[in-house]
């Protein structure tokens, strides 16, 4: 499989489209961007989107928003950041649009409770596969620091309700030390 | 003047909310029920639960509708552009740090530690989810709560992502409509 040519209305078009069905907050644009970037156009290696999770994780603001404007970025400059905003904002403007004009009815469809409560499921599904992908590679390269950072990360966030932000700043941290470290030992004779 | 009152509301919400999803909450909450008249605390919940069930990042969601109800269409663009203005500036500036010192040791160790990181927040969030779509609102984790029919759906769509690679859209709708329609022909509630 080769990749497929880097074009502005490409992005803009895949963003947009992705928008438009993230329910469930900005965690599930996250596997539906691996899915659409790295896997069908092969636009950014697996490991690069983990980096931009992560940075779009440190900074404030909707993830989805961030992962968009940074994807972007890389992908195609300041314009490929302005397209892929753009594309990540119109959906939500649009139908909460009609929403908010329609609110009464909506909410009260039997229908459409039911299937938004069924979705989740389906939503629950696709973050339990990209996990399992990610962590897979993870643990597949067999070294104990990031193993055991992925399982302490996911303990202090899940069940301790650490800060987010506390945890990235310390993981980052260990892995700075780590790289220090390492480098210190190759420099000695 | 209540065009730049709602721009600058919203700025702060994007400015403040670290962590993303519901992170946005308690900031938008103080923004449009405490600070300004815009909604009461009845709109707001109703807000939060139209945010959660429709795509897009919740934030977003808000302020279109904050938006849309202060000052029309108009107000939903205004609100939106505030809320991604600091996303834009914060991460164009971590991006452009990114690709200038990806290679360099230290940043790369940083990354390193950030990647499992990320990996356990993105579980972390999906367990929320699953375990919404599987035992409801109430949240009391036990055999007697759990939904059957999402339980199913859940089952077979990750089997599908597994085994198929099946487009996540697909199968966030494919869950949906066929929970949906399982649950109205047998009248489970």
């Amino acid at each position: 499989m080769t990749a497929k040519p880097l074009r502005l209305s490409t992005l803009f078009l895949s963003v947009l489209k992705i928008s438009a069905f993230t329910f469930g907050g900005g965690y599930v644009i996250v596997p539906l961007m691996r899915k659409r970037f790295s896997e069908d156009l092969q636009w950014v290696k697996e490991e690069e989107m983990l980096d931009m999770i992560a940075i779009a994780q440190s900074a404030p603001g909707p993830i989805a928003v961030n992962t968009s404007i940074i994807l972007g970025y890389r992908l195609l400059g300041i314009k490929g950041a302005l397209a892929s905003v753009l594309g990540t904002a119109i959906p939500p403007l649009l139908v909460l649009t009609l929403i908010s004009m329609f609110y009464e009815a909506f909410r009260a469809n039997r229908w459409i409770a039911a299937l938004l409560g069924a979705m989740r499921a389906g939503v629950a599904a696709v973050i339990v596969d990209v996990v399992w992908t990610m962590a897979a590679n993870i643990t597949k390269k067999r070294k104990a620091t990031p193993i055991i950072l992925m399982i302490a990360a996911f303990i202090a966030v899940f069940i301790f309700k650490v800060n987010i932000i506390l945890v990235l700043l310390f993981c980052g941290f260990l892995g700075f030390l780590d790289a220090m470290r390492s480098s210190l030992k190759e420099a000695k004779p | 003047m209540m065009m730049l009152t709602l721009y600058w509301a919203f700025f702060q919400v994007g400015l403040f909310a670290f962590g993303g999803g519901l992170a946005a909450l308690p900031l938008i909450r103080e923004q449009v029920v405490v600070i300004h008249p815009w909604l009461d605390m009845a709109a707001f919940t109703d807000l939060v639960t139209i945010a959660e069930m429709t795509p897009g990042p919740i934030a977003l969601n808000a302020a279109t509708f904050v938006g849309n109800r202060v000052g029309g269409v108009a107000g939903a663009v205004v609100a939106t552009l505030g809320c991604i203005t600091p996303s834009l500036i914060i991460v164009l500036i971590l991006a452009r740090l990114y690709s200038v010192w990806r290679d360099k040791a230290a940043f790369a160790g940083v990354l390193s530690g950030l990647r499992p990181a990320a990996v356990a927040l993105i579980a972390s969030a999906g367990m929320s989810i699953a375990i919404l779509a599987l035992f409801g609102e109430a949240g009391a984790i036990s055999l007697q709560a759990m939904d059957l029919v999402s339980l199913m759906c859940f089952g077979a769509a990750l089997f599908l992502l597994r085994k198929f690679k099946t487009s996540p859209i697909l199968i966030i709708f494919g869950a949906g409509i066929a929970g949906a329609a399982i649950k109205l022909a047998f009248n489970i509630p």
